[in-house]
């Protein structure tokens, strides 16, 4: 028991420290391949990489499917949507992409890692505040008084982007918030935690923290209106279920549960 | 424990069979690969703009700045501490040890929530610190608390180990001699474990600096005050800008290296 164990404890701190963040790349092979989708196709394992602001409602998608049937294994990864486009550019393991924005899915696009995307899913943003809204905030101008703690996510995510678009369409000076969060999620536990007095997240986050959060909603001259796309990765191991997925979410069940989740329909 | 290692140890044993040389060496590369990979990649034509530009600049600032403010007060605190525990009987001294040493094992994410939920704006202790004015998510402090209680470990244990091993018969017969214990401290006792103390800083100032999960848990990500280099690291790399992320890697590995080359060479093999 000394300092041989903490020499090693620390070794060990400092490597995952130093080299925690660092991945190799390794280019994905491209195939071609192409097949009728059916819903029977939808079996295997099957990794879908979504934006954070997707986890509820995928989540409900995935008993759905399951009683479809049972031998498939899905397996979400869900993120800030930049963090998973630099997943899958550096070789992680996804079959499918669900992007909060256009301006992600079109870095897998263009380097070339994904099929032809489709809109599944349009989301609005809204003010999400403690219950009983303490700071009486009503617009986002109020988001700006001295005095209100503001948590964003950080401009590289998508709903932090869209949230700045909106400052400026309103006409207000870019936001100061006091932390630039990593996900919708993580930037709403913010808000729950009591340490922020407001946050700009999707309609879809407010309807999903239930009472535990107020929405003050954004005036629609205002707002902004995010877009979804999803798209299956090239070289996918299963192509035909990846096809299948993408298919229920675009056409099928998946649009029960997003709308039932507070999503809007793709037009 | 540390020792001087004899002589005859240091010859090579032919007792180690083929069979652990071979795992030994897997071993080996396991820890090489890695630091390979961020050398393969690293942009080495990119490296002076990356370390001179704003941002990167601001968040090592910002981690030394805290790193060593974590340090100080780990110091501060840690040094009575380890005295305490390595000198008083008392019971439940076993649970204070497991409890003060606990944040080498947690995972520091789970340390970030525990904070959160004990000093946050709510908090078990910080609902009392907001009415006197003191907010620590979002703030530099924060940023520093939660360097201080993953990395204080570090030289609590390192130092505990030194009190427990000094010879006391010095101290005593320091004492027998006059001196009061506040002089034995500084005279006899703070010589001795002075290697082990400097150790112990030096491992807890590494560990601050490369903290990561409990400060951007508990502490927030704002750039300039709570947003340290390997938090500025992960979003780079998030952001799509591989190479900030590797050039700054590759500065936190060197600053490892030479910790731990620092530690072997001048205070290790001191005591």
């Amino acid at each position: 028991m000394s300092r041989c164990h903490a020499v090693v404890a620390v070794l060990v701190a400092l490597v995952v420290a130093a080299c925690g963040s660092s991945s190799k790349s390794s280019s994905t092979p491209t195939t071609a391949a192409s097949s009728p989708t059916t819903a029977s196709a939808l079996s295997g394992a099957l990794n879908v990489f979504g934006a954070a602001s997707l986890t509820e409602a995928f989540t409900d998608e995935q008993a759905t499917l399951k009683t479809q049937d049972p031998s498939l294994h899905l397996t979400y990864n869900f993120a800030g949507s930049q963090a998973l486009v630099t997943q899958i550019k550096n070789g992680a393991p996804a079959d499918v992409f669900a992007s909060a924005d256009q301006k992600n899915m079109k870095m897998l696009s263009d380097a070339g890692l994904v099929e032809t995307p489709e809109v599944f899913a349009r989301n609005q943003l809204e003010i999400a505040v403690a219950p009983g809204n303490p700071k009486h905030i009503a617009s986002l101008a109020d988001l700006e008084k001295p005095g209100v703690i503001l948590v964003l996510e950080d401009p590289s995510v998508p709903a932090g982007n869209y949230a700045r678009q909106a400052f400026q369409k309103a006409g207000l000076p870019a936001p100061q918030p006091k932390s630039n969060e990593l996900d919708v999620k993580s930037t709403l536990a913010k808000l729950t935690s009591g340490d922020a007095d407001a946050v700009v997240v999707y309609t879809t986050d407010v309807k999903a923290a239930g009472d535990k959060v107020q929405g003050v909603p954004i005036p629609a001259a205002d707002n902004v209106i995010a877009t979804y796309p999803i798209a299956v990765i090239k070289g996918t191991k299963n192509q035909a279920a990846a096809e299948a997925f993408v298919n229920e979410i675009v056409h099928g069940t998946g649009q029960q549960a997003l709308q039932a989740r507070g999503f809007l329909a793709p037009s | 424990m540390m020792m001087r290692v004899p002589a005859r140890a240091r010859r090579s044993d032919s007792s180690v069979p083929v069979a652990a040389r071979v795992i030994a060496v897997i071993a080996v590369l396991f820890f090489a690969i890695p630091l390979a990979g961020l050398l393969w990649r690293a942009p080495w034509s990119s490296a002076w703009s990356v370390l001179t530009s704003h941002d990167a600049r601001q968040a090592l600032r910002l981690s030394i700045e805290t790193s060593l403010a974590a340090t100080a007060i780990a110091i501060a605190l840690g040094v009575p501490l380890a005295w305490v525990q390595a000198r008083v009987a008392y019971p439940g001294r076993r649970v204070v040890r497991a409890l003060t040493l606990m944040p080498m094992v947690l995972p520091p994410v789970v340390g970030g929530i525990a904070l959160l939920l004990a000093l946050g704006r709510r908090g078990l202790a910080g609902q009392y610190l907001d009415k006197v004015g003191v907010h620590l998510p979002f703030h530099v402090g924060g940023a520093v608390i939660a360097e201080t209680f993953v990395a204080m470990p570090f030289l609590v244990l390192t130092v505990e180990a030194a009190f427990r091993g000094a010879d006391r018969r010095y101290e005593d017969a320091a004492r027998t001699l006059g001196a009061s214990r506040w002089s034995v401290f500084r005279r006899v006792t703070l010589p001795a474990i002075r290697p082990a103390l400097m150790a112990g800083a030096l491992l807890c100032w590494a560990r601050a600096l490369g903290e990561f999960g409990a400060t951007i848990t508990f502490a927030g990500n704002a750039a300039g005050k709570t947003q340290t280099l390997p938090l500025f690291v992960y979003v780079t790399l998030e952001t799509g800008n591989g190479d900030a992320a590797i050039i700054l890697s590759l500065v936190l590995l060197a600053v490892a290296l030479a910790v731990l080359v620092g530690l072997r060479d001048r205070w290790l093999s001191a005591i």
